[in-house]
């Protein structure tokens, strides 16, 4: 595998539509949850470990090569916020145009053809970490990663919140974000042998219904 | 390699000539500009002088509401089902250079959605003077500045200005009133821009808004062709 795959397919800079987005912290930036760098680290970590681990089960699934039809149903079942599917569709449709750019594969093809409107992007991640060649872990390193690295950018956007400060937030994050790819990974294995109910369905329902309402608000910076 | 590759697979990557049933796309130019230029009133002004002739839609990226599509609708220039708005996450010349995924989704789903189209204006968020468009998302940009904002930007420069396929000069009603002098902005547009064209342009008549469509008209002429 290469190492430096796992930089480009990581890096935020990665044409694929998360600058739109702020993983829920808007509407708890708006709510109040989110006022400090404090803050800002515990909704991460509170992220990381539902949602982040779910998602990054699904995607090292996908890189270690299950179906990513069933495994989108698995990421619906695991998804109860139309808002979020939507979002999850929508910002699978942007990986899947810059992963089938950067690393043709007939796999990534294959689940364009047979979901034009955007599969899961856990689901097109991971299928992507297939095709740059890199493992199960990689791609839940890059899920995990994301989970956290999205909110604090946005975070840095929404309350002029010193980037420097964000910036460590996520620095001190990394233990855990070793520790949840590796607890995904282990899932996806599992998952080969026992079948998609061995994945994680951890959630944050406060993140779901907060979505739901960010999503219906007529004024705001972030599409989620 | 995948700007001009032969079509195989489902859907189109990024700028490609072709759509996947192998028709030719729409042309698609985008306008950009700072904040309150008059990008929009542009787009509006166009669509009423080319809809007739055209089939057109178009794509805003407001920077955090929706208000660039409101107005289009309000003003009726074209049918609800031709305007697309995407959001840009407070960052609108991500969304229009560095990261054009979710403009590209707009446009091919307009052309899905109400084509065969002619022609897809792509109106930017209001930005600086440095914003401007991805040549993977647009075939060629219109930069819109206004009188107003100060006689000193063309002299300034910045890639907006000095690169944009056509630069318009809007609002030239005011000049009398807000001491600018368009002979200057004329002059230093011209020495930014060596032979790339200017149009000045008032929208309270009809000066300039012939010449901006008659240009598009001009950029279609050479994508058909």
């Amino acid at each position: 595998m290469s190492r430096a795959a796992l930089l480009v397919l990581a890096d935020g800079r990665f044409p694929a539509g998360g600058h739109a987005h702020s993983g829920g912290a808007e509407p708890a930036v708006k709510a109040g949850r989110i006022r400090d760098a404090a803050d800002l680290a515990e909704f991460c970590r509170g992220r990381l470990h539902t949602a982040g681990l779910t998602s990054a089960a699904l995607a090292a699934a996908a890189a270690a090569g299950l179906d990513p039809l069933a495994l989108d149903e698995a990421a619906d079942a695991r998804t109860p916020s139309p808002a979020l599917r939507a979002t999850a569709r929508k910002l699978g449709r942007q990986m899947m145009r810059a992963a089938r750019a950067t690393w043709p594969s007939a796999e990534l093809d294959a689940l364009a053809a047979a979901r034009p409107r955007g599969a899961h992007q856990p689901i097109v991640l991971g299928l992507a970490a297939r095709a740059a060649g890199l493992g199960p872990e990689d791609a839940a390193h890059c899920v995990a990663y994301e989970v956290v690295s999205g909110p604090a950018t946005a975070v840095v956007r929404l309350l002029s919140l010193d980037p420097f400060d964000a910036t460590a937030v996520l620095a001190r994050l990394a233990p855990e974000l070793d520790a949840v790819a590796r607890r995904a990974a282990l899932a996806a294995a599992e998952a080969v042998v026992e079948g998609l109910d061995a994945l994680p369905a951890a959630s944050a329902p406060l993140l779901d219904v907060m979505a739901e309402a960010h999503a219906a608000w007529p004024v705001r910076l972030f599409a989620s | 390699m995948h700007l001009n590759h032969s079509h195989e697979g489902p859907a189109a990557i990024s700028a490609d000539a072709h759509r996947p049933d192998g028709s030719r796309r729409a042309l698609r130019v985008g306008l950009g500009g700072p904040v309150g230029s008059g990008k929009t009133a542009t787009v509006a002004a166009l669509c009423r002088a080319l809809r007739d002739q055209l089939s057109i839609a178009v794509v805003t990226n407001d920077i955090y509401t929706r208000e660039d599509a409101a107005f289009l609708l309000r003003n009726a220039v074209l049918p609800p089902e031709r305007i697309q708005a995407v959001e840009t996450g407070a960052c609108p010349h991500t969304a229009i250079r560095d990261d054009i995924s979710a403009n590209l989704e707009a446009v091919e789903d307009l052309e899905d959605a109400v084509g065969p189209l002619d022609l897809i204006l792509v109106e930017s968020g209001g930005d600086n003077l440095t914003a401007t468009f991805s040549k993977g998302l647009v075939d060629a940009q219109i930069f819109v500045i206004d009188v107003a904002g100060g006689d000193d930007i063309p002299r300034k420069g910045g890639p907006g200005v000095t690169t944009a396929d056509l630069l318009v000069v809007n609002k030239t009603d005011l000049a009398p009133y807000v001491g600018s002098d368009l002979g200057r902005m004329a002059r230093d547009a011209k020495e930014q821009r060596a032979e790339l064209p200017v149009v000045f342009q008032s929208l309270r008549s009809d000066e300039g808004v012939d010449q901006v469509a008659g240009w598009v008209r001009e950029q279609l002429a050479a994508w058909a062709a």
